[in-house]
This record gives C-alpha cells, sequence and structure tokens, in this order.
C-alpha cells in the first residue's frame, strides 16, 4: 500500500515537474523576447484555468464571471502603476497635474477618495489578493447558502461580468473607459519595459503559476479534495454526512477568484494595461474553453489548454480571420460532446495505455453515475482523483465512495 | 412648465417604459419555454433573433429589387417567414446537438456557445460586417399625436402590439392546446409522460423549435428599433436570461411580471441619471434580489 501511495504521489507530481521544466527552461531557450513575452501573457490566463479546474472540474460548479477577478485584479495593479506613472513632474501639462491623465480628460480635478491606497504597492498587492476573493465570498456565500448551483450560479456570475463592464466603461472618468488603464511604466522605480525585466517577469510568472499548481494539487490530495469531488457528484450524501457543503464550494469558488486575480495582476505587469475587453462576458467564457480543451480534472492540462488556445487564437486570427470563430465554435461543440475530458482525458486514454502497462494502477472507486453537471466519470479522466482516493479511504465515512458498489 | 407638460412628459416617459417592456419581454419569451420549460441553457438565442431581424432585412432588400409595388406590405409576411425559418432552424438544432446534452445542462451551455459564435461569422461572412437594417414600411415610421406635445413613436406601439400578440398566443398554445399538455406533463414528470404514451423527445423537438421561432419573431420585431449587426444577438443574451430567470423559471406569468419591473426601473433610473449606472443599478438590484429569492418573483412548483 505504502509504495502505491508514494508512486501515485510522484506520478501526481511527474506531470507538473514536465511542465515546469517546459515553461521554465524549454520556452525561455527556444523562444525570442517577444514570443516569450507572449507565451507570459497566456500563461496569466491559465491561473484563470487552474482555479477553474478546481472550482468547475472538482467542485462542479460552472463560473462564467472569472473575467471578473481576473479584471479586478489587474485593474487593481494598473492603478497602483498608473498612479506611479503620473507623478506631478511628468503631468504637469495637465490642468491638474498629479492624477492620471484620463481622469484629466474627464474634466476630475482630484484624485477619488478610493484610489488613494494603490499609492502603496504593500497595500495594493493586498488589495488584488483580497478584494477579488471578497466579492468571491459575498456571491458565492449568498447563493451556495441558498442552495443555488448549477446553471443559476452561471448566470448570475455572467450578470456580474455585465455590471462590471457596463461600470467601467461608464465611470470613465475613474477607470479609463473602454480604453482601460495604459501607459503604465514602473514598479516603485523599475521599469517593466526593459528586456530584462520583461524576462525576470516571465520567471516570476512562470513560478507563480506552478506553485497554484501545486497548491491546487495538495488541496486535491487531500480530505478537502475529496470532499470537493464527493459534494460534485452525490452533493446530499456529503450533507448527510454532517459537512457543510456550502462552505466547501464557497471555499472553491474563493480560490478560483484568488488565482484569477493573481493572474490579472501579472497580466498587467507583463502586457502593461488593462482594459475592460478583458473583464466582459466574451473573456470570462473563453477563459471556460481553456479548462475544457486541457481537461477539466486535469490542472496541468488547463495550462496547456490555455497556451493551445492561445496559439491557435493568435495563429488563425493572424492567417484566417475568417476561419478562426468557426474553428472555436468547433472547439466549444467537441470538447462537450467528442471528448469531454480534454487533452488529459485523450492522453489518458490514448497515449498512456503506449507507454506501458500503467493500467495496472488500482482503478478502485470510479464513480459509474454520472451526476447532472459532471460529465459521465470514466475510469480515463480520473487520473487525478485516483490520487486522492486511495490515500483519503480510512479518513472518509463510508456513504461518501461507496457509489460505485 | 406647465401641468400638461409634466403629464406629457409623465406618459412619454411611461410609454418608454412600456417599450422597453415590450422588448424584454419578447427576448424573453422564447427563452422562457426553451429555459423555463424544458431548463436548456441556449447561449445561442440571441443569435435567433438576429436570424429573423435578418430575414426581414433580405425580405425588404428582395421587395425593392423585385416588388416595389409591394413595399408597404412585405412586414407581416416577413415576420411568418421569420418565424418559420427560426423555427426551422431550432428544429435541426435540437436534434443534432441539444438532444445530446439534456443531462448536462452546464455542457449544453458551452456547446450552445459555440454555435453562438458559428452563427455570428456565419452572418458576417453572409451580410457583411457592418450593421444593417432594412428599409421600413410608411406605416411604422413617424409618431402617433394624440394630443399637443405628446408623441407617441409608431415604432414602440408596434412591438408592444406584437409583443401582446405572441404573449398570448403562447400562453393559449401551453395551457389550451394539446402541445401546452404535452410540454406542461413532460416538464412535470419525464417518465410519467413517457408511460402515458407522450412522445418526450418529439416534444422535445417541437418546443425547443418554438421558442427559437419566437426568438426570430422578437428578433423581426427590432428591426424596427435599431440596426442589425452580426453580434447583435450577444447583446440581448445576458438581459434575456435575467428576464426569465428574475421571474422565476418555469413562470410564463413572472416573466411578463420581470419584463416589467426591470423595465420601469430602468426607465425610471435613466430619467435620473446616466443611461449606463441606470443599467448598472437595474442588474445590481436583480443580481441581489436574486441572491435573496434564487427562486425567482414567481417560483414554479417543480424545482430542477
Amino acid at each position: 500500500m505504502d509504495s502505491i501511495k508514494s508512486w501515485l504521489a510522484r506520478s501526481g507530481m511527474g506531470s507538473v515537474l514536465i511542465l515546469a521544466l517546459i515553461i521554465i527552461v524549454v520556452f525561455p531557450l527556444t523562444m525570442d523576447l517577444f514570443r516569450l513575452n507572449l507565451v507570459g501573457k497566456y500563461l496569466t490566463y491559465a491561473f484563470v484555468a487552474v482555479g477553474l479546474v478546481m472550482l468547475w472540474g472538482y467542485g462542479g460548479v460552472l463560473s462564467l464571471g472569472q473575467g471578473v477577478f481576473f479584471g479586478l485584479g489587474g485593474y487593481m495593479m494598473a492603478m497602483f502603476m498608473k498612479l506611479e506613472a503620473s507623478d506631478p513632474e511628468t503631468t504637469k501639462i495637465q490642468s491638474t497635474p498629479g492624477i492620471p491623465d484620463f481622469m484629466d480628460w474627464n474634466q476630475i480635478t482630484e484624485l477619488p477618495l478610493w484610489w488613494e491606497p494603490f499609492r502603496h504597492l504593500p497595500l495594493a498587492l493586498l488589495a488584488v489578493l483580497l478584494i477579488p476573493t471578497l466579492l468571491a465570498f459575498i456571491i458565492s456565500f449568498a447563493m451556495f447558502r441558498r442552495r443555488v448551483g448549477g446553471v443559476y450560479f452561471a448566470i448570475i456570475t455572467q450578470a456580474v461580468c455585465l455590471i462590471l463592464t457596463v461600470l467601467i466603461v461608464g465611470q470613465q472618468g475613474y477607470t479609463g473607459g473602454v480604453n482601460g488603464i495604459t501607459d503604465l511604466k514602473t514598479i516603485l522605480g523599475w521599469d517593466t519595459r526593459t528586456d530584462e525585466a520583461k524576462y525576470i517577469l516571465y520567471f516570476v510568472n512562470a513560478g507563480l503559476l506552478i506553485a497554484s499548481i501545486l497548491l491546487c494539487r495538495w488541496i486535491q490530495l487531500s480530505k478537502l479534495g475529496t470532499l470537493l469531488l464527493a459534494m460534485r457528484d452525490k452533493e446530499d450524501r456529503v450533507r448527510f454526512s454532517g459537512y457543510d457543503v456550502s462552505m466547501f464550494k464557497v471555499f472553491a469558488f474563493c480560490l478560483a477568484a484568488m488565482l484569477s486575480a493573481i493572474g490579472g495582476a501579472m497580466f498587467v505587469l507583463q502586457v502593461g494595461f488593462m482594459s475592460p475587453s478583458l473583464v466582459g462576458i466574451v473573456p470570462s467564457i473563453e477563459m471556460v474553453i481553456f479548462a475544457a480543451v486541457g481537461g477539466r480534472m486535469s490542472l496541468v492540462g488547463a495550462v496547456y489548454g490555455a497556451l493551445l488556445v492561445n496559439f491557435g487564437k493568435t495563429y488563425f486570427s493572424e492567417s484566417f480571420p475568417d476561419l478562426w470563430l468557426f474553428l472555436m465554435a468547433a472547439l466549444f461543440i467537441g470538447v462537450v460532446l467528442a471528448f469531454p475530458n480534454g487533452l488529459a482525458g485523450l492522453y489518458e486514454s490514448h497515449v498512456k495505455p503506449r507507454l506501458g502497462k500503467r493500467k495496472d494502477k488500482p482503478a478502485a472507486g470510479t464513480d459509474s453515475t454520472p451526476s447532472s453537471d459532471a460529465p459521465p466519470a470514466t475510469p480515463l479522466h480520473s487520473g487525478a482523483p485516483h490520487g486522492g482516493k486511495p490515500l483519503a479511504r480510512t479518513a472518509l465515512p463510508d456513504g461518501v465512495q461507496g457509489t460505485s458498489a | 412648465m406647465s401641468l400638461t407638460d409634466i403629464m406629457n412628459i409623465t406618459l412619454m416617459q411611461g410609454f418608454a417604459g412600456l417599450s422597453l417592456f415590450s422588448v424584454l419581454l419578447l427576448m424573453g419569451l422564447g427563452l422562457a419555454i426553451i429555459f423555463g420549460q424544458m431548463g436548456v441553457i441556449n447561449m445561442a438565442h440571441g443569435e435567433f433573433m438576429t436570424i429573423g431581424a435578418y430575414t426581414i432585412y433580405m425580405f425588404s432588400s428582395l421587395t425593392e429589387t423585385f416588388l416595389p409595388g409591394f413595399a408597404s406590405m412585405y412586414f407581416p409576411f416577413a415576420i411568418v417567414a421569420a418565424f418559420c425559418i427560426a423555427f426551422v432552424f431550432g428544429w435541426f438544432i435540437e436534434w443534432a446537438l441539444i438532444r445530446h446534452l439534456y443531462k448536462r445542462p452546464l455542457d449544453t451551455l458551452l456547446a450552445t456557445w459555440g454555435l453562438s459564435l458559428a452563427m455570428q461569422q456565419t452572418f458576417r461572412s453572409t451580410f457583411g460586417a457592418r450593421e444593417v437594417s432594412p428599409t421600413l414600411p410608411d406605416w411604422l415610421l413617424g409618431s402617433w399625436a394624440p394630443a399637443e406635445g405628446l408623441d407617441i413613436p409608431i415604432n414602440g406601439l408596434f412591438v408592444l402590439a406584437l409583443t401582446a400578440l405572441v404573449t398570448g398566443g403562447v400562453l393559449l398554445a401551453l395551457y389550451r392546446s394539446r402541445w401546452g399538455l404535452r410540454v406542461r406533463a413532460t416538464v412535470a414528470n419525464r417518465p410519467m409522460a413517457n408511460a402515458t404514451g407522450i412522445n418526450t423527445s418529439r416534444t422535445d423537438r417541437l418546443t425547443f423549435a418554438i421558442g427559437c421561432g419566437i426568438a426570430g419573431v422578437a428578433g423581426a420585431a427590432f428591426t424596427t428599433i435599431g440596426s442589425t449587426g452580426p453580434t447583435s444577438g450577444s447583446l440581448y443574451i445576458v438581459d434575456a436570461f435575467l428576464v426569465v430567470t428574475f421571474g422565476g423559471a418555469g413562470s410564463l406569468l413572472g416573466t411578463v411580471a420581470s419584463a416589467f419591473g426591470i423595465a420601469q426601473t430602468q426607465s425610471i433610473a435613466e430619467f435620473f441619471m446616466t443611461g449606463s449606472m441606470a443599467k448598472v443599478l437595474t442588474l445590481m438590484m436583480i443580481v441581489t434580489i436574486l441572491m435573496l429569492r434564487p427562486q425567482g418573483l414567481f417560483a414554479s412548483k417543480i424545482r430542477r
């Protein structure tokens, strides 16, 4: 039992290690800075996709509003950098020096109070982490307490997306409107636009992403991860076993929100602007497809999904702009109808069997009764959950895992 | 400002609210059938509206080229055609896509979003990226002035009348026809409906197609108010879903009530602040109320 346990733990880590190797070593060595910066941008979306794996794949809750948290994180980082970029010296041609240029264009003569905290980096970073999480908590606590889930939750998150977009576009003087916040230059005097800074930011971003994946992996392997899965498949049984189901969902949503916010902040640092086009409904749903293409149960797959879809988008929208939307449509429909477990599922079912006789791992505990929200849990997609189930078996009440009996 | 002026402003403001109400209701009706009754999240609903709008545009250009004398008459026929085209397309989509996904509502959402992308690109390739508007018949233009200083736009009246007609038709069909009986039976208890000899998969297909057809009529009606572009449909979709959810999915009267409430809130708020802030305020109110009362205004007895 012990050897199987350690082998499973290693096998989970193996794919993370390969991913880390690819994005930290292979990409920087083989790509020029422009491409690397592009990859860095895509990897910020991967934060959202990783969060969605936890929320959607594990928790069974689909949020169509991750753009809200990505955007909030990004906007708050951008607010800090914008304030630093608009010191009285550089903005002395404005009628009110020392405030961001778009405020000046909109006849605002003094910095609004709620911008003040963003003069300080620690406060700004704290806000990036806490405010989106707090918003996620408020939304999800109210909803999950009343046992609202699935479809209704998706619609509400979409409405939140719309609210934030309309608010940002409408309050041009305070948020920069449609153009967003642009012309970002430095953090505490450190220029983020030099080649060196771009390399450093790329590695910081990659490191943070790997750290997030490890954190999520750790959660998956813990009892909490098992409970999330159990809740997704048979919510009532978990509730009857005495667990407070809603708080687990709230946790998953807050985790996903915080990861998205980190992604948003890293986006601003690497790309140098933030605009409402990254907050709205369309980008939020696109972020779901990253996770779906990678495989909604696979953390590592989510990163590959984000990279692949975005490279595809860049390539096709440059070369065949008419075809891109059709391809995207085919991706959406195909990932739902033909391969619901995404790239990770294809790997498990087609590549892995040929790599050797790894199939002899214990195929226990596979839930054969699909819940309404989740795809049928075929053995092939559960590489990750298998890692968690045997470990937690002794710690769980019988009702949670006994569905396959 | 005299008393009659204030009266007139109040009346016209009230009519603006009514106009928005009819637009929201018309958007929500098709979805109330598809989402409310069947529980299918059709993210391509807005694109079915766009189908209707482009049908009107096609009819208008065709009549202009081949039958100029018919120009004042084409509109009613075009609306019927809009219904039929959207109906047939909806029938096909249900057969090709939706019926495989009834047990997985969240996956339906993704698949229909993909469908909407494909439809948008098809519109763009066929009709061009620019917004188009049909040549409206004379009797739809201008405004009706029952009193001095009081102007009621005729296209608003037309949409209002059409909405009343469609709503009445849907209510009648749902509660007084064999189809409605079958739909309600299927919604209430699918296995039992099957056991009593109702072909539920046929009922589903017909229901979905009728919902799409109504979306087509809605899109057709909107050509009298604004122009149509390939992505027009996506502007409506969130509003449409909110109208249905807010009213309480499964309750048609709830949809009517929520469309009325949302429209009046928004048009009154627009009187005091900018349009975008009014929209934000309205949406925030809807979301807050939905958080406190997730079942919507009028909860149906069946919870899924």
